[in-house]
């Protein structure tokens, strides 16, 4: 933040005078008008944290809403004609999905897999696939996948659908693309836990509920970059076909879209990505599956358990992934009709021989003796590990008295000193962070994001979640910083990293907890922990990316100014790459959030706990106000972070 | 062309939309999950809450209800309230642990009677505060409430801030501590631990350097026979002295455990039904299961079998003609 202002975008070169005068002083005017407001406001307005009188409570009148759903849901047209359809039209679909995979046995699946995989990445990656689907199965995790597959597949489809018909009216409408913008950019910091309590509010537990917030949170990523794919089409293409007498629907459907196909196989390929990591969370509102075997093993402190579920889910997840990803590759090819067609025939016959062959050799099951049981082996690993490393380790201390020293020494002076600063000079202070990095919009956003937080009067509980995202963001910086470098200078600790990284950012957030909580005991340490785990991996990769990307004609002709190592890093690497640092950091805070958030499952407390209390007991109202202080939290600190221009997607 | 087009697609989507609407009320009541009675299997959907004495008593009627009775069982993890609500709309067939909940057992099984008790589980639960037997022996007088403020100090760390810990558990879990605490004036701090599993790895971790800690905990518990612990005497539990929240500043009562069913499933679920209802079992059986599970990392399936090859005798009475 030292280099501000060489970052803020150069007022343009014509107009200068006083204009062009202010935006070179920026930093300083706005500093002692920060300066100056603080003198005013001690003076002016006190001392102390949101006053009361601000304040509107909502218990009262969410209860009675809660109260009236519960109490007319069987009753009132509303749930009959509508929302009761909706639930049974995902209820028969899932199902059908279901009742497929189930007839197609694991052997058909496992072909089916591998010949579609096949088909669309090649001969490698359907390797991968066969032995993916053959590993969940010796897991003995066959039919937890199988709901997971049967519910991923329907809330995909209903996302792309959904993400398709958004962003084709965006692409075509620049007053569609003008309100739908921001709504989306939004949609994608939010802390997926936020999703859940409105969903629960209408449909109850259960798959329905699972399957819509499923589709809440993963339709915005297919939605953004079919908008951004139709918008970014050539214009001299574009005028080719206008003036060969094209119609508008054929311009779209000839011209528009085939150009558009590579955002929109990575729309697709991130929406099946969140929607996965959407469907392992939604166990918590009843979604079964996988993600419910890892709940319930983390209900009996079962780390082994809840690994035998992560592994199909990481297997799942690098599957889909490498498989969309290298449909997106191969589109540049030019395509085969003919013989494209014959292979997915080909295709579509091996499945069927393979699903028909197994019923007939034997069951559609997996056999019951062909299972491995990992469960032991890890929990005694585990057990070690806490036996060891918790408490007493001579010179360094157990990791319990890292976790005390951590939370006694950063996470309760951090916390207490933002529930001591007055109310209004946390707003000044994120209104000069925000137009520090980046524009007045952004900061009006954050400023009123924060001042709702105080409305809703959940303002010392929200600085409680702040303190614990801020200690976890500095780590995670420092951490991912220091490793991505690291990174970027040896194509070795590259190489060695990846595919630490493309696991570790596809396990499900719940599986960081159980071992966290051994390492680190009960408390706010732990969920920050978790979430440095967590939000490391994007980090680094964002780092490294940015670092390899600097110009090697400026690396060169620094070298041969004469620069040392160190040198070339301080002064030429790091200020070039410093808008993917700059990005690096705005990943590192949302996804810091969204863990932290979940933290309040091992007793990060504040937020997190609110809304898992809220689902947890029924008590939507104090869900719900947790739920939209997270919202307002997360909107803030993207705002707050967020460089003058975005990437699309979320991740790398 | 496109422009003449537009709107007729336009009314046939209204058109298709209103055919799916109007087609008739959707029976909100009737919400199976779509896991259920898949390829002709009569299916039974249980509700596991978060503890392990719950899973042991769902492990050993699913046992049953597949190995004698011929049933595919799904297991759902769900909270206490909302599984009440899940109970009322058919997703999930039954409860086999309630621990009372006397606003829902009002709303669902007395006014909209779409929820019917399925009796006793035959275990008699308990909730209070405990601290260790190693600690209670060093200082007997800790198991009285009013010399806990004296053991503060020693209960402190770093998340109570200054203050005594008093370790509390799952959100889901039903708690009068905060009021407690505040109405019998004891200089504790409630520090929620968010999860059964975060507070058990905490005691056990405490068990093991022989820390003294103040917990919130209940009976029946796997738990107790790992980490021997003494209850804290509370101000004696009196009929409806726990009425308001807010104002409550006496012990847990001693609550005798029941099952609920859906009502349509006690109806219309032949024998997986009145299995159900005749599941009942002692506080010792179901802590061998759970201590199988949770301890020596059974799975609940081989778990829910040693049990039911060592005790036929007691399930034999639960499986109807």
């Amino acid at each position: 933040m030292t280099a501000t202002a060489s970052a803020t975008p150069a007022a343009p070169l014509g107009t200068a005078g006083p204009a062009a005068s202010l935006a070179r002083h920026r930093t300083t005017l706005l500093l002692t008008g920060a300066a100056v407001l603080l003198v005013l406001g001690s003076v002016l307005v006190g001392h102390g944290a949101w006053p009361a009188s601000l304040t509107v409570d909502l218990d009262g009148p969410l209860g009675d809403v809660s109260d009236w759903i519960i109490d007319n849901r069987d009753t009132h047209p509303l749930f009959l004609y509508f929302f009761g359809h909706l639930s049974n039209a995902v209820v028969l679909s899932v199902r059908g999905v279901y009742l497929v995979l189930l007839a197609a046995g694991w052997a058909g699946v496992t072909a089916a897999a591998g010949l579609i995989a096949w088909r669309v990445a090649g001969l490698r990656l359907a390797v991968t696939a066969v032995v993916a689907f053959l590993v969940c199965a010796v897991l003995g995790m066959w039919v937890p996948t199988m709901q997971t597959l049967a519910l991923m597949v329907i809330a995909v489809l209903a996302s792309v659908g959904l993400g398709a018909v958004l962003g084709l009216a965006a692409g075509l409408s620049d007053r569609v693309f003008r309100v739908l913008r921001p709504v989306l950019d939004t949609m994608q910091v939010m802390p997926a836990f936020a999703y859940l309590l409105p969903v629960v509010l209408v449909f109850g537990i259960g798959v329905p509920a699972a399957v819509l917030a499923t589709v809440v949170y993963a339709a915005p990523p297919m939605a953004r970059l079919t908008a951004l794919g139709l918008r970014d089409a050539d214009a001299g293409v574009m005028e080719a076909a206008a003036s060969l007498g094209a119609t508008g629907r054929q311009r779209l459907f000839t011209a528009r879209l085939p150009l558009a196909r590579r955002e929109l196989l990575l729309g697709l390929n991130q929406t099946i990505m969140m929607a996965l990591s959407m469907a392992v969370i939604a166990s918590v509102i009843g979604a079964g599956g996988l993600g419910d075997r890892v709940y319930q093993a983390l209900a009996s402190v079962d780390v082994g358990a809840a690994l035998a579920a992560g592994i199909p889910i990481v297997l799942l997840a690098v599957v889909l992934d490498r498989v969309t990803a290298a449909a997106g590759h191969r589109l540049g090819a030019a395509p085969r009709p003919g013989s494209a067609r014959l292979g997915w025939a080909v295709a579509a016959a091996g499945t069927v021989v393979a699903a028909v062959v197994a019923r007939t050799v034997a069951s559609t099951g997996w056999p019951d003796g062909w299972t491995a049981d990992i469960t032991r082996p890890v929990n005694t690993a585990v057990g070690w590990m806490t036996d060891h490393l918790y408490s007493g380790v001579p010179v360094v201390g157990g990791t319990a008295d890292w976790a005390g020293r951590f939370t006694t020494w950063v996470l309760d002076p951090v916390r207490d000193a933002l529930q001591w600063l007055p109310w209004w000079a946390v707003l000044l202070l994120i209104a000069v962070l925000a137009l520090l990095i980046g524009t007045w919009r952004t900061m009006l956003t954050a400023v009123l994001a924060m001042a709702a937080i105080g409305v809703l009067d959940v303002w010392d509980p929200a600085l409680d979640t702040l303190s614990q995202v801020l200690a976890g963001v500095a780590v995670t910086l420092v951490a991912g910083f220091a490793v991505g470098i690291a990174a970027s200078r040896s194509s070795r600790v590259e190489a060695l990293l990846r595919p630490v990284l493309d696991v570790f950012q596809t396990m499900p957030q719940f599986v960081y907890l159980i071992p966290v909580v051994a390492l680190f005991g009960v408390g706010r340490a732990p969920a920050v922990a978790a979430a440095v785990i967590y939000a490391l991996p994007a980090v680094v990769r964002i780092t490294t990316q940015g670092m390899n990307g600097v110009d090697p004609v400026t690396m060169e002709s620094s070298r041969s100014l004469g620069a040392t190592g160190f040198q070339q890093l301080l002064k030429v690497q790091l200020p070039l790459a410093r808008p993917a640092l700059l990005l690096a950091v705005n990943q590192g805070v949302v996804l810091v959030l969204a863990v932290v958030v979940i933290g309040g499952l091992v007793g990060g407390g504040s937020l997190g706990y609110s809304a898992v209390f809220g689902l947890a007991q029924g008590d939507l109202a104090t869900g719900l106000v947790a739920g939209a202080a997270i919202v307002l939290l997360g909107l803030m600190l993207d705002r707050v972070t967020q460089p003058t221009r975005r990437r699309s997607g979320k991740g790398a | 062309m496109a422009r003449t087009r537009t709107p007729v697609v336009a009314l046939a989507s209204a058109a298709a939309l209103v055919a799916v609407a109007g087609c008739g009320a959707a029976d909100m009541t009737r919400q199976a999950s779509p896991f259920a009675n898949a390829r002709g299997a009569k299916t039974v959907t249980l509700s596991v809450q978060s503890w392990v004495g719950a899973q042991a008593n769902v492990a050993v009627a699913e046992y049953l209800l597949e190995h004698e009775l011929g049933y595919r069982v799904d297991t759902v993890q769900i909270d206490e309230v909302p599984a009440w609500d899940a109970l009322s709309q058919g997703r999930v067939d039954a409860i086999l642990e309630d621990w009372g909940h006397p606003d829902q057992e009002a709303r669902y099984v007395r006014d909209k009677k779409t929820i019917r008790s399925g009796g006793e589980l035959g275990v008699t639960g308990h909730i209070g505060w405990f601290v260790p037997t190693y600690f209670a022996k060093q200082h007997p007088d800790v198991t009285d409430w009013r010399n806990l403020d004296t053991y503060a100090d020693s209960f402190r760390t770093a998340e109570s801030g200054g203050k005594g810990q008093l370790l509390d558990g799952s959100p889901s879990y039903v708690t009068n501590d905060k009021a407690l605490v505040k109405n019998l004036g004891l200089d504790y701090q409630v520090v929620f631990s968010g999860s059964e599993a975060a507070q058990i790895t905490q005691i056990k971790q405490f068990a093991k350097e022989k820390k003294p800690f103040l917990t919130y905990w209940y009976k029946p518990q796997w738990l107790f026979e790992q980490v021997p612990m003494t209850e804290v005497k509370l101000p004696a539990y009196k009929e409806g002295c726990d009425a308001e929240p807010e104002k409550v500043a006496c012990a847990y009562p001693h609550t005798p455990l029941k099952k609920y069913l859906n009502a349509r499933f006690a109806g219309a679920g032949g024998r997986a039904a009145t299995f159900l209802k005749n599941f009942s079992w002692g506080t010792e059986d179901q802590n061998k299961v759970a201590l199988m599970i949770a301890d020596q990392k059974m799975s609940p399936q081989d778990a829910a079998k040693e049990w039911v090859d060592a005790n036929e005798k007691k399930w034999r009475a639960w499986i109807p003609e």
